[in-house]
């Protein structure tokens, strides 16, 4: 992974000096705190329902071992002993107080993080594929672009009073486990007659308003991708709204304008921006490159772990859950599930993180990824020692084998932590996982991601559920809406609102309801549940969720 | 014709912790909502907001939230109130974990 060179640390050192003589002012009143509020978002720090929030930017989710140990550290000195892993790959302290912080960002530091532009209106946190470098079916590592991305981005002069803020995604796999679509621009890695670029999506957002991105370009050759994103956000720049905060998305730009007039825009920018660049960025890519270069895979006898699959149910249970091919033989991809049922999705312990480190430590090649999904992966462990990884999860409590199952819920913090939320997210999550683990009828369920929000700007990601669910507050009630057919992959669909609201206490009931619809509706064990809604349509999904007519309308009423 | 008045509570974040606190009736901030001042006249309400609002020092985003009177003082009415009162539901670590009822 990159290490910060002499530069980096001296920037990084020098915005949490200048953030940390902030913070002094602040407190002694030579600030107030409207003048105070935008410099502390700019290091990521908000004010939340309870306390202050820091959001600490992981790089397209990337982390070692030391740097999760740091994490651990600060949740225990500064917070509560835990910290929250969030659909961004971020991860958020809930409880800390003003005047630690500073020394917060300086632990980080100390390890190569910071909260840097993980608020306002700039380039956020750019997000990659959680197995890249790993997966077997993969073109190319996309993290090396990712943190070019991440270099020019950070401090960009131009760029640091967008019209609203702007997510870039990447992904170097066909199969898209970076929801590219539903981001402000998407990038994934193709090629062609050999040459390695990209497809540029752009426009994608969820939201109040959600949208699927457009095909910008379909082939951009790697060389060009700066100066090409510096056209798109020099474009949108200077022609999003600065009017309204809810058009203010470049999804809302391209609505307006159309795809084929930004199109032509970023086309006109492009060859001046191309002309400024001069090659430097492609050298820099290079050296990039060297820091993401594989580790060195062993040739292990994966024997071992078939044999554990044959003796042990349960964790042949888990490995068909969670583990994934890697793209060495004698490899597999390990995803720690964070949704242990009843527990809070995302959240880990100090003593979890530090399990984790020291397991990435001895049988994964110190890597460490955080998902979009708010799980853990370790991404580069052989098959032969996957059975001491798997005990030693379960003896942290970090054993639940349901990744990409009914259970495996995103979840906003919603109204339990976050002041913009209308309705409690978390609850919801865990109240679901634990009826269906009640059930047993997950595993029978197979592949299907539940997705909830607390409000209407989706950070639960809710559109891309195969069945969403957003929290509303309706006349100081917490209201539930269901939408359904949601895809957040290379199949990217926004869901449709399924019909009235649910209260708190009925939407556990709905969503079971749905799962038990489905098992009765579906064609056989391999039809997954995104594939019998579009193969039957809403209809038999709407009956399941409303079955009589009269509450129906009563809840329309209510809703 | 105005709507009737309902009473109210001053409420804020403190600068410092961050947590949630409630002006009292003697003009201190407390982080039990069964401490706040219950206001029952819109021109208090105005005045001791504005006071609140006032103390930049001390607190952050001082508003009136809507309170109803009960058994032990001044309880909330919206579920958002609630939770800011008693903290996160997931799991009890914000003010419900502590000793004192809130």
């Amino acid at each position: 992974m990159y290490d910060y060179t002499a530069f980096d640390a001296a920037f990084v050192r020098a915005r949490v000096a200048q953030f940390r003589a902030q913070v002094a002012r602040r407190l002694d009143g030579s600030l107030t705190e409207e003048e105070f509020k935008p410099l502390r978002l700019m290091n990521g720090l908000y004010l939340q329902l309870h306390a202050y929030m820091l959001r600490v930017a992981i790089p397209y989710g990337t982390l070692n071992p030391g740097q999760m140990r740091q994490l651990a550290m600060i949740a225990d000195r500064w917070d509560k002993g835990y910290g929250h892993f969030t659909t961004r790959q971020n991860v958020q302290f809930n409880w800390p107080r003003l005047h630690d912080v500073p020394d917060m960002l300086e632990a980080l530091a100390d390890v190569g993080m910071h909260a840097i532009q993980t608020s306002g209106n700039t380039i956020r946190n750019v997000t990659a594929d959680h197995f890249a470098g790993a997966a077997a079916d993969e073109i190319a590592d996309p993290r090396p672009v990712a943190e070019l991305i991440r270099q020019w981005s950070t401090d960009h002069p131009e760029f640091q009073f967008l019209p609203r803020k702007f997510k870039i995604a990447i992904t170097g796999s066909p199969n898209d486990r970076a929801v590219t679509r539903a981001h402000d621009i998407g990038l994934r890695m193709v090629t062609r007659d050999g040459a390695p670029g990209f497809e540029v999506i752009l426009g994608g957002g969820l939201g109040r308003t959600p949208m699927i991105g457009k095909v910008l370009r379909d082939f951009l050759p790697e060389a060009d991708l700066l100066p090409y994103l510096e056209a798109i956000l020099a474009t949108y720049n200077l022609l999003g709204r600065r009017d309204n905060k809810f058009k203010a998305r470049i999804k809302i730009t391209v609505h307006e304008h159309g795809i084929d007039a930004l199109r032509d825009l970023v086309e006109a920018e492009f060859p001046r921006r191309r002309a400024a660049f001069g090659g430097a960025d492609r050298d820099w890519l290079a050296a990039i490159a060297a820091q993401f270069a594989p580790p060195a895979f062993r040739d292990a006898d994966p024997a071992p772990y078939h044999a554990a699959r044959d003796a042990d149910p349960v964790f042949r249970a888990w490995t068909d859950t969670n583990v994934a091919a890697h793209r060495h033989p004698g490899y597999g991809i390990v995803s720690i599930s964070l949704k242990a049922h009843g527990a809070t999705p995302g959240d880990a312990t100090a003593a979890q993180m530090r399990v984790m480190a020291d397991l990435a430590e001895r049988h994964g090649h110190g890597a460490l990824r955080i998902s979009h999904e708010q799980n853990v992966i370790l991404p580069h462990v052989p098959l032969a020692e996957i059975p001491a990884v798997h005990a030693a999860l379960r003896d942290a409590g970090l054993g639940t084998a349901n990744i990409g199952l009914a259970s495996d819920i995103i979840a906003c913090p919603g109204m339990d932590y976050c002041s913009l939320a209308t309705a409690r997210s978390i609850p919801v999550a865990q109240d679901i996982a634990q009826r269906l683990d009640a059930l047993g009828i997950e595993q029978a369920a197979g592949p299907l991601k539940i997705k909830i929000s607390g409000c209407i700007n989706a950070c639960g990601h809710h559109h891309v559920g195969h069945i969403g669910i957003l929290g509303l507050d309706r006349a100081g009630v917490e209201n539930y809406q269901v939408t359904l057919g949601g895809d957040g992959t290379e199949t990217a669909a926004i869901g449709t609102r399924a019909g009235p609201g649910f209260a708190a206490d009925e939407i556990v009931p709905a969503v079971e309801r749905l799962i038990l619809a489905y098992l009765e509706l579906r064609d056989g064990p391999d039809e997954t549940f995104l594939e019998a809604y579009r193969r039957l349509g809403a209809a038999p999904f709407k009956a399941a969720l409303y079955p009589e007519s009269e509450p129906r309308k009563d809840r329309s009423r209510a809703a | 014709m105005s709507r009737p008045f309902t009473p109210q509570v001053v409420t804020a974040n403190a600068l410092v912790a961050g947590d949630v606190v409630y002006l009292t009736p003697d003009g201190h901030w407390s982080r039990h909502h069964a401490e706040a001042e219950l206001i029952e006249d819109p021109d208090r309400a105005a005045a001791r907001l504005a006071e609140a609002a006032a103390q930049t020092g001390t607190v952050v985003g001082a508003y009136l939230a809507e309170a109803r009177p009960g058994p032990a003082g001044p309880m909330p009415v919206h579920f958002r109130e609630l939770f800011r009162a008693q903290g996160p539901s997931n799991y009890p670590h914000g003010k419900q974990a502590e000793t004192r009822d809130v």
